[in-house]
């Protein structure tokens, strides 16, 4: 597994640095998302609710496409030890999607949308992010010379590579009349494609870390083992059939809902594993644990444990019929991308930017471990005020004669609080995190465009860290 | 462990769990789950309308969607179109006005007709069956 360390910085590397930038904006859209929670109507007339929620949804989201994809394209050339078939179809993918991000946000900010949760921009601009993605996969193939023999993480990043394709065009479909003439059909479809794209981000992100833990751990055994393709099977069986779950309370196919509620229940076998290496996790995880990168990923793993127990519960129809439509819903999905794919990424952040320029200093991974601690602490407060929220709207949806909407709202109000100092504590934590990095990856492009390659200083007088 | 060992085991599972997706996938594009005998082309643009001002950040239909106004589902059967009707037009001390046109707002309420015409969205007309599965 060598390891291509250069100060050059690499497209692969700006995919992570831009993703991490649009983590910040994320985090920022969210606190203001948050407070109109708290005082509803404010920044009514300028920044209303229906703006800053798609401004934050789709910042968090791009950070997950732009880091999975930095990490995936770097881990790709670790793994086969050549560079990439064309660098510059890595160049032209980034300037697409750069290109296209910044509009989407400037679109939104302007009010202008015209496509459904989560892919609001108008649906012209998913073309440019769907043909970046082809230049993607035709890198990938072209770069990997042979499908036979290969790790379980090669077999993930293609499954989401594809994946995520698929179910983007599907996602779109809505554009035919045929397949939104009726609200029931819509959504069927929407839902089927939004179930199964978060399974190919996933399978992206998971394949990554799996790669970074045995580079760090220096054992290549299990990503050949059979219980690692068990695993990976369970998993994209899940992303197939399990998006129904989503979907319990549409008057749509009954057959949806039992496929979905008997393939959920497979994730019983995942989280029993998780409970039955506990122990030896927990020895990993201390052996390794002065590792950075490894910190997050332990982390990561605690939060997989909490959110697929809450994943697993809310894929019980009859569980799910007091949890839909509330903030339980809601801590589910902040549990699943800010404990899992945000701590991955964030993994795999340091692991590929901490090698470039020189490394950070004491005082850096002082206020950095900080960080770590106070993200963490504060996302399970935040996690609890969400399902408490949850579990009192759930209450108020099943009284037989409920209060008016607004009154629930305000009996909320206090978990709102606890849900805004949480979420405010996090974001500091985040950036106290991201901080270091970002300044420690400008100076290095300073240094860079000084010291540029034809100057007869091709590399640059810093320390290198080689794995 | 000798189940998935070998590049043969594995292509075998994948091609069938493909296999599987896709006819899955094929059967529901060709048979949706409500067939439409006409189209309702005020409740189509009515669609467009709510996609273009983004309706779903705040409101839910079948508890689906934004957390900060209520579910829309059936509000049409509940509230009545006078009701929807007044608050399209002038907004609410959360909710901005938009500046709707008369076009707009007949069509959003077609729109909003056509959902509450597909079913209930409310929880407690479910019946919850000891196996885990619901009713309605």
């Amino acid at each position: 597994m060598a390891a291509l360390n250069n100060n050059k910085p690499t497209t692969s590397r700006l995919f992570m640095i831009a993703g991490l930038g649009l983590l910040a904006a994320g985090l920022l859209f969210g606190l203001t998302g948050a407070w109109q929670y708290l005082v509803p109507g404010s920044l009514k007339e300028y920044l209303s609710f229906e703006r800053i929620r798609p401004l934050h949804v789709s910042s968090v989201v791009f950070w997950i496409i732009f880091g999975a994809t930095g990490a995936v394209l770097t881990y790709l050339q670790q793994y086969t030890g050549k560079k990439l078939y064309c660098p510059l179809l890595v160049k032209i993918q980034l300037s697409i999607f750069a290109g296209s991000v910044i509009t989407i946000l400037i679109s939104y900010t302007a009010g202008i949308f015209g496509g459904r949760e989560y892919w609001e921009f108008h649906p012209a601009l998913a073309i440019p992010i769907a043909a970046g993605w082809i230049l993607f996969i035709i890198n990938f193939i072209r770069s990997i010379s042979s499908f036979r023999k290969q790790p379980v993480y090669v077999w993930m990043w293609i499954t989401g590579l594809f994946f995520f394709l698929f179910t983007f065009i599907e996602s779109y479909l809505w554009i035919f009349p045929y397949f939104r003439n009726s609200v029931v059909n819509d959504m069927t479809i929407q839902w089927k494609s939004y179930g199964s794209m978060v399974g190919a981000w996933n399978m992206l992100i998971y394949g990554s870390s799996f790669f970074l833990m045995e580079k760090i751990s220096g054992n290549n055994k299990y990503s050949h083992a059979p219980i690692a393709f068990i695993l990976y099977f369970t998993g994209l069986f899940n992303l197939m059939f399990n998006w129904g779950h989503h979907i319990y309370t549409l008057p749509t196919y009954p057959f949806i809902k039992h496929i979905s509620y008997a393939v959920s229940m497979t994730e019983l076998f995942i989280i029993g594993r998780i409970i039955w290496q506990w122990r030896s996790t927990v020895s990993t995880a201390r052996k390794h644990f002065h590792h950075t990168a490894y910190r997050f990923i332990v982390a990561a793993d605690i939060w997989i444990f909490l959110t697929l127990a809450l994943a697993i519960a809310m894929s019980i129809p009859a569980v799910n019929v007091y949890t839909h439509g509330t903030h339980i819903t809601v801590a589910h999905t902040m549990g699943a991308t800010i404990g899992i794919n945000s701590f991955l990424l964030l993994a795999i952040a340091f692991d590929i930017l901490h090698d470039t320029c020189t490394p950070l200093s004491e005082k850096n991974i002082k206020w950095l471990k900080r960080g770590y601690a106070t993200v963490n602490i504060s996302l399970l407060i935040f996690w609890i005020s969400l399902i408490a929220a949850g579990v009192l709207k759930a209450r108020w949806q099943m009284q037989e004669t409920p209060l008016p909407f607004s009154s629930m709202m305000l009996m909320l109000k206090p978990y709102f609080i606890v849900f805004f100092i949480s979420g405010s504590a996090m974001a500091t934590g985040f950036f106290l995190i991201l901080y270091p990095l970002l300044k420690n990856q400008a100076a290095c492009y300073f240094k860079y465009l000084v010291n540029k390659p034809g100057t007869g200083q091709d590399r640059l007088p810093v320390q290198l860290i080689v794995e | 462990m000798f189940f998935m060992k070998t590049d043969r085991h594995r292509f075998v599972v994948i091609s069938l769990l493909l296999t599987a997706f896709i006819g899955y996938s094929l059967f529901l594009y060709a048979a949706l789950p409500v067939q439409v005998a006409a189209a309702n082309k005020e409740a189509d643009s009515g669609k467009m309308v709510w996609q273009q001002y983004n309706c779903n950040a705040c409101h839910q239909v079948y508890g689906l969607g934004g957390y900060l106004g209520p579910d829309l589902t059936n509000v049409y059967s509940v509230r009545g179109s006078a009701y929807i009707q007044a608050f399209l037009k002038n907004g609410t001390t959360i909710m901005p006005n938009f500046q709707l046109t008369g076009r707009e707002i007949t069509d959003l309420t077609a729109f909003l007709e056509s959902i509450d015409a597909s079913g209930k969205s409310d929880p407690k007309t479910f019946t919850l069956n000891y196996d885990g599965s619901i009713e309605q």
